[in-house]
């Protein structure tokens, strides 16, 4: 995640920095921050979409479009507008299922 | 004689003003709010740990914000007050709930139950509208009030309705780049040409505001466009439109909020059984209901603008009344003055929405031009294209029957964002008039729980 993210702060820089696991791959996000707010200030990509095969980085913001559910490790998943950070949070852009089907065939 | 069981559905300016309502009368409402905080959508809170003031979250609107606010947290210990609580459905005299980080679900019975759900972005689909970066008005506003956060570096904003100038204000004030405010409808001039208009619509009033601070600062303003494509194949690049005089343009930037106002968010008072009826400006089918909120389902309430939208001040109204109703429809002394007071103010709501909806029209014809090839369902990637072939090939002019035979709206946003687009498609391609493709029905869950709580709920 090198590139520079989709989003950029404005203000409330100054809140404790929490870290996360995105893909494997360490990203810091601010306390207060949601899970897409902590992705998308480190890259444009949220998910794919199934059908279109292209990336998204969420919509609506508020709960309303469903676009922005991503994954833990245990397959459960995050909508990503609405879950805020925690320290120590494993997420995944990709379904760990479907990497299983993959790496299978 | 037992209390009535009061639930209500939203911590917005209507439901806040709904419960304080009912405590007021000396019972103890459920409040069920998916959200964390109660405030709703404009008088959204920023997360705790956050420091802007109020003058800077909510601008002109920061005195009313800070009285909902402190109106609700006034209730603290008199409401059981549930945020971060999702309600998935309503049935046999109960809503059923699921909490937001997926634990135990719930079900909360009622004697009558409040719905004031809100509304979400009236968006209208265009050829690249799905590439990482673009975003409806609402969300490029709930990033900044939220999150404190710009949707990119470099924004264009397009579309029309109230929100389109303020949250171009809001980002400029803020310093975020705006590259331009592409209006698909003309305001200055319409607003312009309707003095009296003004005078009893302070939204335009203000709207006029941000539109000449916008001015000031340099920042490009593009009245009666047309949207033609968003450039990117990964993330977005750009935006070419077509001016009033009819050349194509390009504006280089890496996000877009876009949105033509706002649409009622309904499922619940579908799924509660109420009776809906067309409403030819925004092309949407609403739930019905008497003037103080009645709908046609014993019990069954509506406030604010998850039943018609005319915005946050009507919407407080609306909840006092609906609760008010509740009240004495269980035989509770309520002041039948108050009563007629908020009706007539309603009635007055009712004329600024459709004055609203006058000014800032949603531009339902753009839906004719649009290629075959652009996506309609952003979900399922269903294209504009397949909606007409369902239409013409199929004869689906019935929206259910579309959405069985080509997936529209079916996807996890249960058609809140293709829907009333899907419909106008139908219609057209068959000739029909809009309201002829009906509507999607509401099916529970109205949005998708955590598995954990789907499988303990069935
Ligand atoms: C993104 C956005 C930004 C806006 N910004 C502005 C603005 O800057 N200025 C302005 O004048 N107007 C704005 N509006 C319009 C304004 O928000 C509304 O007019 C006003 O908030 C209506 O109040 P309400 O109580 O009817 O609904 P809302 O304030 O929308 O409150 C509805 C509440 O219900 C909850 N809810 C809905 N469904 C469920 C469910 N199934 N389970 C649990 N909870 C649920 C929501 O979480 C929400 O908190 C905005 C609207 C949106 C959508
Ligand atoms: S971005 Fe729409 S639900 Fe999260």
């Amino acid at each position: 995640m090198s590139e520079r993210g989709q989003f950029r702060r404005v203000a409330e820089t100054g809140r404790r920095p929490v870290r996360l696991r995105v893909d494997g791959e360490a990203v810091e996000a601010l306390d207060g921050d949601t899970v897409l707010v902590a992705l998308l200030t480190a890259g444009r990509r949220l998910r794919d979409n199934e059908f279109e095969r292209r990336p998204r980085a969420g919509f609506c913001l508020m709960g309303a479009c469903q676009d922005c559910w991503i994954w833990r490790p245990d397959g459960g998943r995050v909508r990503a507008c609405s879950t805020p950070v925690a320290d120590g949070m494993d997420l995944l852009t990709r379904s760990p299922l479907e990497q299983w089907s993959i790496r299978a065939s | 004689m037992v209390d009535p069981r009061i639930v209500i559905v939203g911590a917005g300016p209507a439901g806040t003003r709904a419960a304080e309502t009912v405590v007021r009368h000396g019972l103890r409402p459920v409040v069920l709010d998916e959200a964390p905080q109660s405030g709703g959508q404009i008088y959204r809170r920023q997360p705790p740990g956050f420091s802007r003031d109020a003058k800077v979250l909510y601008g002109f609107e920061a005195g009313r914000a800070g009285r909902l606010h402190a109106a609700f947290d006034a209730l603290a210990g008199k409401v059981e007050h549930h945020p971060g609580t999702l309600v998935w459905t309503v049935r046999d005299g109960a809503v059923h709930t699921a909490p937001a980080d997926g634990g135990a679900v719930g079900r909360f019975p009622y004697d009558a139950l409040v719905l004031a759900t809100g509304a979400c972005d009236r968006v209208i689909p265009f050829p690249g509208w799905t590439t990482a970066g673009v975003y409806t008005l609402g969300a490029a506003q709930v990033a900044l009030k939220y999150q404190a956060c710009a949707i990119g570096g470099r924004v264009v904003f397009l579309g029309t309705g109230p929100l389109l100038y303020l949250v171009a204000y809001q980002y400029a004030k803020a310093g975020a780049e705006v590259a331009a405010v592409l209006d698909t409808t003309g305001f200055a001039a319409k607003a312009m040409a309707l003095p009296k208009l003004l005078a009893v619509l302070p939204a335009l009033a203000k709207g006029l505001y941000y539109l000449g601070w916008l001015r000031s600062r340099g920042i490009a303003i593009h009245e009666g466009v047309v949207p033609v494509r968003v450039d990117g194949a990964d993330a977005v690049e750009g935006v070419v439109f077509r001016s009033a005089s009819g050349e194509e343009r390009r504006i280089a930037c890496d996000a877009v909020g876009f949105g033509y106002g706002l649409q009622s968010e309904t499922q619940l008072a579908d799924l509660a059984g109420c009776r809906f009826a067309y409403e030819p400006q925004s092309r949407q089918w609403l739930p019905e209901a008497d003037a103080d909120g009645r709908s046609d389902v014993a019990g069954v309430y509506l406030a604010g603008d998850g039943r018609r939208v005319r915005g946050a001040d009507f919407a407080e109204m609306a909840g006092e009344l609906a609760a008010l109703a509740a009240l004495g429809d269980r035989g509770i002394a309520v002041d039948q003055a108050r009563m007629a007071a908020l009706r007539r103010g309603l009635d007055r709501g009712l004329r600024w929405g459709q004055a609203l909806q006058a000014v800032f029209p949603v531009p339902h014809h753009f839906l004719a031009d649009l290629p075959s090839e652009t996506v309609l369902c952003r979900c399922e990637g269903v294209t504009v294209g397949d909606a007409r072939r369902a239409a013409d090939d199929l004869d689906a002019r019935e929206i259910n029957r579309a959405k069985a035979l080509s997936r529209i709206g079916m996807g996890r946003c249960q058609g809140r964002y293709c829907g009333l687009s899907a419909a106008t498609i139908l219609a057209d391609t068959a000739g029909e008039k809009p309201e002829t493709a009906m509507r999607i029905r509401g099916q529970a869950p109205v949005k998708p729980v955590p598995l954990r709580t789907e499988e303990a709920a069935s």
